[in-house]
């Protein structure tokens, strides 16, 4: 059965039809690229799943389950986690108290709800070391690496007992050897049984990464295939139209 | 060869030692302690208990809404109409209790009216969206206003059957210690405890580190916006009665330009005006600091209109050191 599975989505804004009859599967612990040139309708697909649009017209199921997303809340019930760009940190805190910012644990003392630092960083702790990343739980987040920061970005979605992640352009501004953490974490992920979807513009990191690519050309999907029987050629001219559908 | 385990359990931090004297509030402490130490060996005055006295009590009141001041800046904000919900305070009780009504009625009603002023700011920069400083400034002339209908512009000193209540409480002292100060040292260590472990100080500290990131993570921005301008408003109106007893008469010039003190205060001791930094103890430190240096000037005999000097370039050396660190840490 599919983790995501999504048939005829379509959506338009006005007279714009950003994306026509998209129908795609993603199984558990999978890793899709999904590529596309700028306006292709990437942000919106992911937008539709992440529950910030509800699609013109088609339906979504997640682990065979109907779903209809009203706002980001029901997508986030509905196992749903999406990791920004910006990966949404605040810099001021702790990785400990980022990972459980707006659902902290708390304990009673003398009747009075305290938080529970010590559940927040021993749960952090477990989470970093399930993701194989050096990153503390004391440790304020404007003092972390890039590849930190995704871990801890990447830890509040695991806390959620995530089923899917959507992760936009995660290694677009950092260096050589972040994006290598990060994409390792990405495997992680995988490896827990959670599925990826990983916009992604660079080439090399998607097919590093992906078990499955899916492209996108003027709202239409025209390939979703395994990595393995794909090339970054022929990715290429999917998206720039020089191949017409794989 | 460290594990992973080991790394991640690995503390980064600083001794003990080194920590506190990393801290701008150990700087701006240790300048106030050297300050008090010169003013005993320079003047006769300073180091008498009458002159004690008043520089504690003076201090308490810029302290406590410096915490107010602080929660607000700490959130990524301002608060400018803290010197009028002073007066309003001050002018609300005096009016119900020169009337004829018990203090403790009328402060309820007086600290309503702070908490209304708090509301109102916090409604219009949450809601509505409007800037901090816009609202707040508007603000700040509209409830000294207020005040001022209130009272028809008169001063007030008597203040009916608990009049000698509002006075012990604002102007007395027990075990030697003014009641302010006791006021002052309660809310500082209660509001340590709610910075560090609460949900609610939690907050205040990652709305003003990423306002949208709290959005994201479902934390109610909106709703603590507003509990935090309400919050700062009633630590003003708390200092208003406690001035009106304290002075023993009250008038519509009240607190006017006291915003700028406490935001000082605050500043110097370590609240970040970006948002996301500041301690409660720091603000009191803060205060004590300026509350030095403005008695010193007096006991030197150093005209009082260079005070404005003095704080102004507190404030600013304040904010310069704050870079200064932040360049430092950068690599």
């Amino acid at each position: 059965m599919s983790r995501l599975s999504l048939r005829g989505i379509s959506k338009s804004f006005g007279a714009i039809q950003a994306l026509s009859d998209v129908s795609l599967d993603i199984a558990p612990g999978e890793v899709l690229g999904l590529m596309g040139d700028n306006g292709a309708g990437k942000s919106t697909l992911v937008k539709i799943v992440a529950g910030n649009f509800r699609p013109s017209q088609g339906a979504m199921s997640i682990d065979g389950d109907q779903v209809d997303f009203h706002k980001p809340l029901d997508a986030q019930r509905g196992g749903v986690e999406v990791v920004y760009q910006d990966l949404a940190l605040c810099d001021n805190l702790t990785a400990a108290s980022n990972v459980f910012l707006g659902r902290e644990p708390r304990r009673s003392l003398a009747g009075i709800p305290i938080l529970d630092y010590a559940t927040m960083h021993r749960r952090s702790a477990e989470l970093f070391a399930s993701l194989k990343s050096e990153t503390r739980p004391r440790d304020l987040v404007k003092r972390m690496s890039g590849g930190q920061r995704q871990a801890v970005a990447i830890a509040r979605t695991l806390l959620s007992n995530a089923k899917i992640v959507l992760m936009d352009e995660p290694t677009a501004a950092i260096s050589v050897r972040q994006v290598a953490e990060v994409l390792d974490l990405i495997h992680r992920l995988s490896d827990q049984g959670i599925s990826v979807v990983l916009i992604s513009h660079r080439m090399p990191d998607v097919f590093a990464v992906c078990s499955r690519i899916a492209v996108l050309r003027r709202g239409k999907l025209v390939c979703s295939k395994p990595a393995n029987d794909s090339s970054p050629e022929e990715v290429t001219g999917l998206i720039t139209g020089a191949i017409e559908m794989a | 060869m460290t594990t992973l385990e080991q790394a991640i359990g690995h503390s980064q931090h600083h001794s003990p030692v080194s920590r506190i004297v990393n801290s701008q509030i150990f700087w701006v402490f240790a300048a106030a302690v050297l300050a008090c130490i010169a003013l005993s060996l320079l003047t006769d005055s300073f180091a008498t208990q009458r002159n004690l006295f008043n520089v504690t009590r003076n201090f308490a009141f810029v302290g406590l809404i410096a915490i107010g001041m602080t929660t607000v800046i700490a959130s990524g904000g301002i608060d400018l109409s803290v010197g009028s919900s002073v007066v309003l305070a001050a002018m609300v009780i005096s009016v119900l209790m020169s009337a004829g009504h018990p203090f403790w009625i009328s402060a309820i009603v007086a600290l309503a009216a702070a908490a209304a002023v708090g509301f109102t700011n916090g409604i219009l920069i949450a809601y509505v969206g409007m800037p901090a400083f816009v609202v707040t400034l508007g603000m700040l002339s509209a409830a000294r206003s207020l005040a001022m209908v209130l009272s028809n512009n008169k001063m007030i000193w008597e203040f009916g059957p608990d009049h000698d209540l509002l006075l012990w409480i604002g102007g007395g002292s027990t075990l030697g210690l003014p009641h302010p100060i006791y006021a002052l040292a309660l809310l500082t260590i209660v509001m340590s405890v709610v910075y560090r472990w609460t949900r609610w100080g939690q907050y205040v500290f990652a709305i003003g580190g990423n306002e949208h990131a709290a959005t994201l993570t479902g934390i109610p921005v909106k709703r603590i916006k507003v509990s935090i301008y309400m919050f700062s408003a009633l630590t003003a109106g708390v200092a208003g009665i406690l001035m009106a007893g304290w002075l023993g008469s009250v008038t519509t010039n009240l607190g006017q330009a006291m915003e700028l003190t406490v935001i000082a205060a605050a500043v110097i001791g370590g609240a970040n005006l970006a948002g996301g930094q500041g301690t409660a103890l720091g603000a009191v430190i803060g205060a004590l600091l300026i509350e030095v240096i403005r008695n010193s000037l007096i006991l030197l005999g150093i005209s009082t209109f260079w005070q404005g000097m003095f704080i102004g370039c507190f404030i600013i050396i304040a904010v310069a050191f704050d870079r200064i660190r932040n360049l430092g840490s950068q690599d």
